[in-house]
């Protein structure tokens, strides 16, 4: 393995660590402009260090275990939120070069598969904790981001169609023209909606739910244990965003500016975005949300699938 | 009489009632405040009620039920013997300034009254505050046990002989077998309420909602029945915030207790100074100058906004909506900065007197409070448009926890939560006080009785009440802001260098507190959340005899079973914070 493969692995994970962590941050300064207040603003300029403060402070917390856990699914199941989402990293490419293997021929394939093992960190999590509230956020969740993934995985098969590939490298290639966002603007918004589900973010956080169940399916979580739990949570909402700039938005591509920081300022706008929505949206009943999801987003996915196919069809004879 | 409660109250219901003595009433005895208290023996009591009730079931409200132990009262001139009366206050909302007291009188041991939960259901928690508080026993109540104290309690803490401070006590100490029985009273037992632990198919789940839950807004518990995330039953466990509100307005002079009024419906203020302090002056005879009328009304209705704007925030974030709490704070800190200027103090202003109000306006209130009503409309608009028509939003309130005008009134609902039904009853119109007889309002009122229709009028009425403020600044009268009446606290102070009778009374006045002459008053007003009523006894002292604080939240919090059936847990969520309710006004 060469040197700069092996540094790419090593500096991935940390630099992904350390935006998320920053992202927490950034997600109450910008809350704290739209709801009219300040946020944190007082370590560091700007309140900048807020996030190693918090860091700090949830490193030291005492590390409790509640009695009636599962124990071993409980140390578990945080770690495997966190693993699923750093693994799906290494398939995305930030430019055309840079990436760990941004060039897998199965990209997205492998980085659906990550975000579907994701899943269990959230309900194993409600299960171990042996708490009725963790039950139901965990119940909740189940349903939630299993139904969801499906809606993700068809509203992304059109893309993969005009593209002719899963290597997300050969996708932002073929958004050389137009942006997929353009032809596969249903898609697209099929893709966000189940994106927002599948990082369980307000509106569609209902496994946590904090008015309903406390903190859903993390209720009994404490220290660093949590905290995992929420740096995932930030790493998937990066993630999810870097997908949606890959797939959508034309990846690196971009005038003037270095592909690297085309490919973050859209992570970055559609983050904000994310954002955004949680400081906008109620959030809707349970059945409603799996009703939006097999009566909407089921068919409109399915409608693109098959527009897209026609489409590519009529053009290729 | 004093202008303060309109002279000419309507004595249909005391009427009938009278007619529907077989052997006449034991008593009828007169009360300053306009509403006749007909006595009748405990064997009367059920049929003369059904009686009242059957031809005019959707009509009447039981307002209020209690009791008062006379046994230490000596002014009781005309009344029946009694060491115990079970008071009920009967209210028709079809006629105006319609109201009765029907009393019973009971004797000294063993007290009991036949209980009248099947004919309103809103007896239901009455009767067993009066069984926890007094030891009256209600036979046929479904299911008295106590319900402000916790369930190990002993004594009944209303009663006079009852100690009222800790001082009073021996020092506290908690053995194990104490220790042990308080454990073991913690323990929920769903048999005890009625409630199965499995059905044929199913086991069911038993969800402790509180007492420290985000979304009870207070100390609150619901033990919740569920089946996956459907509640099949649910049951309210209130007192949790019970502070003896009641108990501590027997210790307080006539003028310190106002203080403690203000703490009840906390988000209230001064609205809840309004009733107690028309009451004490309905007592006393106090005729309040206008300029003091008006100055209340206008405080009453700035509290009236910062609470609905508190129930309008909240509600949004209940329903998953983090951003309107924060612009809905930030128009409250408004209200907050003119009831500063006015009162010096913001939340719990204390700043009625009896008699009138403590200070005059200060300099330059009519530019703040001007200000505000230029300002608040337009963001009101722009609240409802990301609120009230978010699409979200709506889907979560329309059609959720709806009940009808009958239920309503059934169940005792006053306040946003009835006019939602399409009712327009407003106490402000049904018997106005203060001035709001010569101010232009409207009553808001929805169709449906859901979260929606509930929210709905609880945003028009802050409308409502900018526009009853817009009045009050542009009619504001001249001349004294406290009548002019030796019993009006601080006492007038003017002559007390000039002549010693003055001095005395003075002296009296500010170290004893007033003497107010013997009897019994009830004030109510529309407060924030429903009707408030302060029903007032003298025995002729410098404290109260008795008094009553009836207050909207503990009604409202009843219908939460016959709301949450068949719901789910969100849906309850909704309907808990549509109710707009404060535990300090449930348990006080």
């Amino acid at each position: 393995m060469t040197y700069p493969a092996l540094s790419a692995i090593i500096l991935t994970p940390l630099v992904i660590l350390g935006l998320a962590t920053v992202l927490t941050w950034v997600e109450r300064r910008l809350l704290g402009v739209w709801q009219d207040r300040y946020g944190p603003n007082r370590v560091g300029p700007g309140g900048m260090f807020q996030a190693v403060a918090d860091g700090t402070k949830i490193l030291f917390k005492q590390d409790w275990i509640p009695p009636f856990a599962d124990r071993g699914i409980f140390v578990a199941a945080p770690a495997i939120g966190m693993m699923t989402v750093l693994l799906a990293f290494a398939a995305i490419p930030l430019t055309m070069g840079t990436g760990i293997a941004g060039d897998m021929n199965v990209g997205l394939l492998f980085i659906l598969g990550m975000m579907g093992l994701g899943v269990y960190a959230v309900v194993l999590a409600g299960w171990s904790s042996n708490s009725k509230y963790a039950l139901l956020g965990g119940m909740r969740a189940a349903a939630q981001m299993i139904s969801y993934e499906v809606f993700m995985g068809l509203s992304v098969l059109g893309v993969v169609m005009m593209a002719g590939s899963f290597n997300l490298r050969a996708i932002v290639a073929a958004q050389a023209g137009v942006w997929f966002i353009i032809p596969q603007c249903l898609g697209f918004g099929v893709f966000m909606l189940a994106g927002i589900a599948q990082t369980h973010r307000l509106p569609f956080d209902l496994p946590e739910g904090e008015n309903e169940l406390g903190a859903g399916f993390h209720t009994e979580y404490s220290g660093m244990k949590f905290g995992m739990f929420f740096i995932a949570e930030y790493a998937g909402i990066i993630l999810v965003s870097s997908l949606v700039t890959t797939l959508y938005l034309g990846g690196w591509r971009g005038p003037f500016l270095p592909p690297a920081v085309w490919s973050a300022l859209k992570t970055g706008g559609v983050v904000v975005f994310f954002i955004l929505l949680r400081a906008g949206l109620p959030r809707p009943r349970y059945d409603q949300l799996m009703a939006l999801g097999w009566k909407i987003l089921l068919p409109l996915s399915l409608f693109n699938v098959m527009a897209t196919g026609t489409i590519l069809m009529l053009r290729a004879s | 009489m004093t202008t303060l409660l309109s002279p000419a109250r309507a004595q249909g219901l005391a009427e009938k009632i009278a007619g529907r003595l077989p052997n006449g009433a034991l008593a009828i005895q007169p009360a300053c405040d306009g509403v006749s208290a007909i006595w009748i023996a405990a064997a009367d009591l059920r049929p003369v009620l059904a009686a009242l009730k059957a031809p005019a079931a959707t009509s009447l409200m039981l307002l209020d039920l209690t009791a008062i132990d006379e046994r230490d009262r000596t002014h009781r001139d005309g009344q029946p013997q009694a060491a115990f009366t079970v008071v009920y206050h009967v209210i028709s909302l079809t006629a105006r300034m319609d109201e009765v007291r029907i009393k019973v009188p009971l004797g000294a041991t063993a007290p009991a009254l036949p209980s009248i939960s099947d004919l309103w259901p809103n007896a239901n928690w009455y009767e067993r505050e009066a069984w926890n508080l007094f030891g009256i026993h209600f036979h046929g109540h479904p299911c008295l046990r106590r319900i402000l104290t916790p369930p190990t309690w002993t004594g009944y803490p209303l009663r006079r002989d009852h100690h009222a401070r800790a001082t009073e006590m021996p020092p506290y100490s908690l053995t194990e077998e104490h220790e042990a029985r308080e454990q073991d009273a913690m323990r929920f037992d769903p048999s005890a309420w009625g409630m199965r632990r499995h059905s044929d198919h199913s086991d069911f789940m038993f969800l402790n909602l509180g007492p420290n839950h985000p979304s009870v807004h207070g100390v609150f518990r619901i033990a919740l029945q569920l089946e996956g995330e459907r509640i099949v039953d649910a049951v309210p466990d209130i007192g949790f915030h019970h502070r003896g509100a009641e108990k501590m307005g027997e210790r307080q002079s006539w003028h310190s207790y106002i203080p403690y009024t203000d703490r009840v419906d906390y988000l209230g203020g001064v609205m809840n100074n309004f009733p107690y302090v028309m009451a004490v002056e309905t007592l006393a005879g106090i005729t309040v100058p206008p300029r003091a009328q008006m100055i209340r009304v206008m405080l009453a209705e700035l509290f009236r906004i910062a609470s609905h704007l508190v129930f309008y925030g909240t509600m949004a974030q209940d329903v998953g909506q983090l951003s309107p709490v924060f612009y809905m704070f930030t128009d409250r800190e408004r209200v907050f900065g003119i009831i500063e200027a006015i009162c010096g103090f913001r939340m719990h202003p204390a700043w009625f007197r009896i008699g009138g109000v403590a200070m005059d306006l200060p300099e330059g209130w009519e530019g703040l409070v001007r200000a505000f009503l230029h300002d608040l409309p337009g963001r009101l608009d722009e609240y409802d448009a990301m609120v009230m028509r978010n699409p979200i939003f709506r889907a979560r309130t329309k059609g959720i926890g709806a009940y009808t005008t009958a239920e309503a009134i059934e169940w005792g609902v006053t306040g946003p939560g009835l006019r939602a039904t399409g009712l327009a009853w407003d106490y402000r119109r049904h018997a106005p006080y203060a001035c709001y007889d010569q101010l232009e309002f409207d009553i808001p009122t929805g169709a449906n009785g859901d979260c929606y229709d509930r929210i709905a009028v609880h945003v028009e009425e802050i409308r409502q009440s900018l526009r009853i403020i817009r009045q009050c600044v542009d009619n504001m009268p001249a001349g004294p802001v406290k009548a002019d009446h030796p019993l009006t606290t601080p006492p007038p102070k003017a002559r007390t260098m000039h002549d010693i009778e003055t001095l005395i009374h003075h002296f009296l006045g500010v170290s004893w507190g007033p003497v107010i002459p013997p009897g019994e008053a009830r004030a109510s007003i529309e407060a924030t959340k429903g009707v408030n009523t302060y029903t007032l006894i003298s025995d002729g002292g410098t404290t109260s005899y008795r008094t009553r604080i009836r207050t909207p939240s503990f009604a409202h919090l009843q219908m939460i079973p016959l709301l949450s059936r068949g719901i789910m847990i969100a849906d309850l969520i909704a309907i808990l914070g549509s109710i707009d309710f404060v535990m300090a006004d449930v348990d006080r």
